[in-house]
């Protein structure tokens, strides 16, 4: 087969979230188009997501290598990221927390060999839904804050350490804080793992206080939302707010209610680690186009 | 999205109960990572109370398409009412992240003509 060593499927956003915007819904991708001189603001930054470190069983027999590969290839980009951002799931769940401790361990370990130094991480509900929050915060850190970059505020918001996947009063309290001071036409992008709207509630894709977040957010015309959970590609629109789910790094689950279960798709020999991969988010020095490139672990292990 | 329009989907206290013994109640066991039954079966127009009960931690019972969404608090009965007006299938599944089955924790209600 010919495909390219790493394959490669380019969304590009005008005005983050903005007009191109429904040729994603559409489904359709073009080939990579590289600026030839690209400006000296331009940056990007790699999204990871629901590597659930920890987890075993047939849906990826390789879940002892997917994470590590997935640092190999971040590692191999032609050129370094400004930053890496891991969505939440960094491990998979378990009871024993001494045993869900060493898996954030474990995970802290093979993330320290990525060579790009700044490292954004949030929980998803199996790092964080069964303590509160409490042994992830003890490893990574803050589970919401807000950091700002070459001109684009970023904002990490938590909504996993409420086990019922709420956002709380409180969060959004600050989250309004965090963004008055900004202008309404401010490039905002927001780090969540799960979606803010109602995806497939059925599925227990939503979070219980999304809409107020959604509401809060639409203030701002230049917003756009990248999350995980859902462990697919994904573009939706609520309003002028744009929101984008990435791949995950350990299983691929099927399109939203496209079946009766919210099943992993199965591992497939033929084609391994297909719908496994990592997101490249191209900023332009407009710092209101973003181009969405996917990365696929399938192709890029082939070579 | 299919969205119910029942009569009324409301909690009853114990003593709201005790004044309506003509109603049938169903006992739902949930625990991780699982509801008993899994199909909940009802017919149309025979109001029914459910009786969710925890035998480990706390879970959630949550049915989007009805806008019911309850804690289910172990050493207490979650009691929701229900009066199906049509027929159909709605899913539900568990609210309250419980684990690592979590995600299988799920079920349906099934109305029958
Ligand atoms: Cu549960």
């Amino acid at each position: 087969m010919n495909e390219p060593r790493s394959r490669r499927d380019v969304l590009k956003l005008a005005g983050l979230g903005g007009v191109v915007f429904a040729s994603g819904l559409a489904g359709a991708c073009t080939d990579i188009v590289r600026k030839s001189a690209p400006q000296q603001d331009d940056f990007f930054f790699v999204q990871l997501s629901d590597s659930h470190w920890g987890f075993k069983g047939p849906p990826n027999p390789e879940a002892a290598d997917t994470l590590r590969q997935a640092v190999a290839a971040v590692n191999a980009l032609p050129a370094p990221p400004d930053f890496v951002v891991f969505t939440g799931d960094l491990t998979h769940t378990t009871d024993d927390d001494g045993e869900r401790r060493k898996r954030m361990r474990e995970f802290k370990a093979i993330v320290a060999d990525l060579k790009t130094p700044v490292q954004r991480y949030m929980p998803g509900e199996h790092d964080a839904s069964l303590d509160f929050g409490k042994a992830y915060q003890e490893n990574f850190g803050a589970t919401h804050y807000s950091f700002e970059h070459k001109g684009i505020h970023f904002a990490v918001l938590d909504n996993v350490s409420d086990p019922q996947a709420a956002i709380g009063d409180a969060q959004l309290d600050w989250l309004l804080s965090d963004l008055k001071p900004l202008r309404p036409e401010a490039p905002i992008v927001v780090f969540t793992h799960r979606p803010l709207f109602d995806l497939a509630p059925s599925w227990d894709w939503a979070t219980k206080d999304g809409n107020k977040a959604i509401d809060l957010l639409q203030h701002w015309k230049n917003v756009t939302v990248f999350y995980g959970h859902i462990h697919q590609e994904h573009h939706f629109r609520t309003g002028e707010i744009a929101h984008h789910a990435a791949t995950s790094l350990i299983f691929p689950l099927p399109a939203p209610m496209s079946q009766p279960k919210r099943a992993p798709l199965p591992w497939d020999p033929a084609h391994p680690r297909r719908g496994l991969g990592f997101r490249e988010v191209s900023v332009d020095e407009s710092r209101l186009a973003l181009t969405i490139r996917q990365d696929s672990l399938e192709a890029a292990s082939r070579g | 999205m299919r969205r119910a329009d029942w009569l009324v989907i409301q909690l009853l206290s114990s003593l709201l109960l005790a004044a309506a013994p003509q109603e049938q109640v169903i006992q739902v066991t949930a625990e991780r990572f699982k509801f008993t039954p899994s199909v909940i079966q009802l017919k149309v127009g025979v109001p029914v109370v459910l009786e969710i009960t925890s035998t480990d931690r706390r879970h959630g019972f949550q049915v989007p398409d009805l806008k019911i969404d309850e804690n289910i608090e172990p050493g207490k009965v979650t009691r929701i009412r229900v009066v199906p007006d049509k027929a159909g299938t709605w899913d539900f599944h568990c609210s309250i992240f419980c684990g690592s089955g979590h995600e299988e924790m799920a079920g349906q209600i099934v109305v029958s003509p």
